[in-house]
């Protein structure tokens, strides 16, 4: 009998089914994989499992007992374990504090030694540190969480849940944050706690990871479990068709396209964040037309602030930024758009539109100043509306409606109407951070595509993204970042994710890169 | 140079600090109780007048100060709940209500004591609550002077700032109000509930500023009047800010400010321009808030609305 049965879980909200029909029998000792994209309930199911959300109907059952939560509290208790996505840690506390909280009023709070009423430090630490190294997994207790890094981060989240007794431990996407090396650990983690008895769930959508750690596989989409099957049976085009109910190039295909002359010169650039930190600590690149050139690093090592000082959001603080020979490092933003920089930033939906402005809005905002959107200051409505349908095809925004507000879209096609509105205006650099994030497979294929036909035009583009694979199959040039210096440069065509991994964690050395 | 010893040497202007600092260091404590659990409590000066005005009440009727005390308390809790009901439940913007508070409170004790005592103010036979000598520290010479002989309520101050700190950093109710403040999503997934626990700390929050306010009424003076607490409820949520949310850290805040309140009081009619001296507190308050003295980090959720899900 399996240790943890679905059956038949349902929920809904609003008028949306996040999960209907769903199945699922997880075997003691075993990490079962639940492979699916952005939207196809994964969440939904974690947080039902975990007593955030209440089903609407269907069967929870733990060792054959049937489950009711109320709260995550009860989840608890029965010995689910969850690490979310975004790690539930607070920066501010020590490594005891975040896995003792919570703890210290439950009925077993002699065995965790902990009184009902005062909190002990001490205590919280020795009783932490004693379970994380009889687990192998070795955490200093008394470390602020904010000075870890996000795989001790990780570890911090495993060992919470273990302290809690979980009898199944739930990962979701527990690999979009670690560097490949950290990925290497956390799967040995994985495989140590399956011999321990402890099953693991392991949420992805990334179809490597699930064949390399996972012994079975659950495909979810559109709310529904349609597909479970031992991964050894399965080949990784048969998981992404189930995946994504049709056949899917997993492989974007990369034309040979001749490098032209420099188009971003960016020498020696230092910039600092909000808080007056230095962030950007002499980065010297320069992106070729017919180039991506792609920067990969973990998030927080000075990628954000490398790109605002390129586009002109944030001061530079020294070195320089050459766009076609001149000197745009001091320019203002506006300039900088004058002069052929085109900008996708990282979060659509906050910088990248205004979500209660229509279609047609968005697509002018550039540009309002200027024919045909405007003028003498004043909008001409029936010109930009033209021009927004012309776009809204070209880039096959999905509904074509130019009056749909942007915040109706899905995210892809939100995404095309960035793409729409910078590149009708010819720019020279293309600036793109993380485009594809949280698309699902279909969208990221049609941006990917984009992406090359730019390049294959000629035009110059400059990509920063946290997933590997997209820098992996998309880049021509790979530039690491790390601590806010660009810790390597490297030719795509004799690059590895081993070595990316290291120059992303600072132990890399030219002299490797030489030999 | 005479005067100026005349005036640092005088055991009267420490005494004077403590019970000016008393309020404020209430208030601050309570609004670090509040903000701690990631509610801003803006409302302190409006809590602080309503319990004020409470505790006169209640003494005048029952002929008993501590009655009062008790009532005004009360008050200052009932009070703290009208702006957690809206900040917790219906995700207010927290500002927005505490300053409708403040606005409130002004009016509505103006209001009670107008139609309730008339234009002749509250009872002259209100109670007072007792001074308290110190058996053996009042005789010791200078420091006997300065904290043997106090109103009770500045003892009680000294309990409670003692007693926040132990709570806050040493029982699991302060780890889970601290936690709940930081990051209630991963208070929640750890199975605490963070309605109940802000619920708490605005509650605890409004009762310590109710007590300020009853020490304003019936500690320094035995009556009411308009607008008696004068601006010292902000000069508390300065307290609390410059004090980084600590209790300790807001009564070192507030014996700042009691110490700048005493000296302009020591000033008076000795020639130094009494407006000059007048703002000294408001302008150590402006100071505090640009943030002149180190950066003061406040709790990561601190206004941040939370929505459970279900």
């Amino acid at each position: 009998m399996a240790l943890l049965e679905i059956r038949g879980l349902c929920k809904s909200f609003a008028h949306v089914v996040a999960n209907a029909d769903v199945y699922l029998d997880v075997e003691a000792g075993t990490t079962h994989a639940i492979l699916g994209e952005n939207g196809a309930g994964k969440s939904t199911l974690i947080k039902m499992i975990s007593g955030l959300y209440r089903p609407d109907s269907g069967e929870i059952a733990l060792d054959g007992a049937v489950q009711h939560f109320a709260s995550p509290r009860d989840a608890i208790l029965a010995g689910i374990g969850v690490v979310h996505q975004h790690f539930m840690l607070i920066p501010a506390m020590t490594v005891a504090e975040n896995i003792v909280l919570g703890t210290e009023r439950q009925g077993d709070a002699a065995t965790l030694r902990q009184s009902r009423l005062l909190f002990n430090r001490k205590r919280a630490a020795a009783s932490v540190q004693e379970l994380s190294e009889s687990l192998g997994l070795p955490i200093d207790p008394w470390a602020k969480v904010e000075t870890l890094s996000v795989g001790m981060q990780q570890r911090v989240e495993i060992v919470k849940a273990l302290y809690r007794r979980a009898r199944v431990l739930i990962l979701d996407e527990p690999t979009a944050v670690l560097t490949p090396q950290e990925t290497e650990e956390l799967f040995a983690v994985i495989r140590k706690l399956n011999q321990d008895g402890i099953p693991v769930i392991f949420i992805s959508h990334k179809l490597d990871e699930v064949r390399a750690v996972a012994s079975t596989v659950t495909v979810m989409r559109a709310g529904k479990t349609v597909r479970t099957a031992p991964v050894a049976d399965a080949t990784a085009a048969q998981l992404a068709n189930w995946m994504v109910g049709r056949d899917v190039i997993l492989q974007s295909r990369k034309e040979e396209v001749a490098v032209g002359d420099s188009v971003l010169e960016v020498k020696n650039l230092r910039a600092s964040d909000d808080r007056k930190t230095e962030k950007v600590r002499g980065v010297s690149f320069s992106v070729r037309r017919g180039e991506i050139f792609g920067v990969a690093g973990i998030d927080g090592n000075g990628q954000t602030e490398l790109v605002e000082a390129i586009v002109g959001l944030r001061k530079v603080n020294g070195g320089s930024v050459h766009l076609l020979d001149r000197d745009i490092g001091h320019m203002s933003v506006g300039e900088r758009i004058a002069r052929g920089i085109a900008y996708v930033p990282q979060d659509r939906q906050q910088d990248g539109l205004i979500l209660s402005f229509s279609i047609a809005e968005n697509l002018q905002l550039r540009e309002v100043s200027k024919a045909p959107f405007s003028r003498r200051g004043w909008l001409t409505r029936a010109a930009a509306r033209k021009r927004a349908q012309q776009l809204v095809e070209e880039f096959d925004v999905r509904p074509p409606v130019i009056d749909a507000s942007a915040g109706s879209l899905s995210g892809g096609n939100q995404q095309k109407v960035i793409l729409a509105r910078e590149m009708s205006r010819n720019p020279e650099l293309l600036v793109a951070v993380q485009p594809t994030r949280g698309l699902d497979v279909g969208a990221i294929e049609g941006i990917h595509r984009y992406l090359l036909q730019l390049r294959a035009e000629g035009r110059a583009i400059l990509l920063v993204s946290l997933e590997l694979d997209e820098i992996l199959s998309l880049a021509d040039r790979i530039g690491v970042m790390h601590a806010g210096e660009m810790a390597a440069v490297m030719d795509n065509q004799n690059v590895t994710r081993e070595s990316l991994g290291l120059a992303m964690t600072g132990k890399w050395s030219e002299k490797e890169a030489i030999s | 140079m005479n005067f100026w010893v005349q005036i640092f040497a005088n055991p009267e202007l420490y005494a004077a600090t403590l019970a000016m600092a008393t309020p404020i260091a209430l208030a601050a404590v309570g609004g670090t109780f509040s903000e701690r659990t990631g509610v801003v409590n803006i409302a302190m000066e409006g809590i602080m007048l309503v319990g004020a005005f409470f505790g006169v009440m209640v003494a005048a009727a029952t002929h008993s100060a501590w009655l009062g005390m008790f009532g005004g308390v009360i008050a200052g809790g009932l009070m703290a709940l009208a702006l957690a009901w809206p900040a917790i439940r219906l995700q207010s913007d927290q500002v927005i209500v505490g300053m409708a508070l403040n606005v409130f409170a002004g009016g509505l004790t103006a209001f009670l004591l107008n139609t309730v005592y008339g234009y002749n103010g509250t009872p002259t036979s209100t109670p007072s609550l007792p001074i308290v000598t110190l058996p053996w520290i009042s005789h010791i010479p200078f420091i006997g002077q300065v904290i043997g002989q106090h109103d009770v309520v500045v003892y009680l101050m000294f309990l409670f700032v003692i007693l926040a700190h132990f709570t806050l950093f040493h029982t699991n109710l302060g780890l889970r109000m601290r936690a709940v403040g930081e990051h209630p999503e991963a208070a929640e997934t750890v199975g605490i509930s963070v309605v109940k626990i802000r619920y708490l700390g605005v509650t605890i929050g409004g009762m310590l500023s109710g007590l300020a306010g009853v020490y304003l009424s019936l500690g320094m003076l035995s009556s009411f009047e308009v607008n008696m607490t004068n601006g010292r409820g902000f000069i508390a949520l300065a307290a609390m800010i410059f004090g980084k949310w600590t209790p300790f850290g807001a009564f070192g805040a507030a014996l700042l400010f009691g110490f700048a309140t005493a000296l302009s009081i020591a000033l008076q009619g000795s020639g130094v321009s009494a407006n000059l001296v007048g703002i000294l507190p408001y302008a150590l308050t402006i100071i505090a808030l640009t943030g002149l003295i180190g950066r003061s980090r406040p709790p990561a959720a601190d206004g941040l609305p939370y929505v459970a899900t279900k």
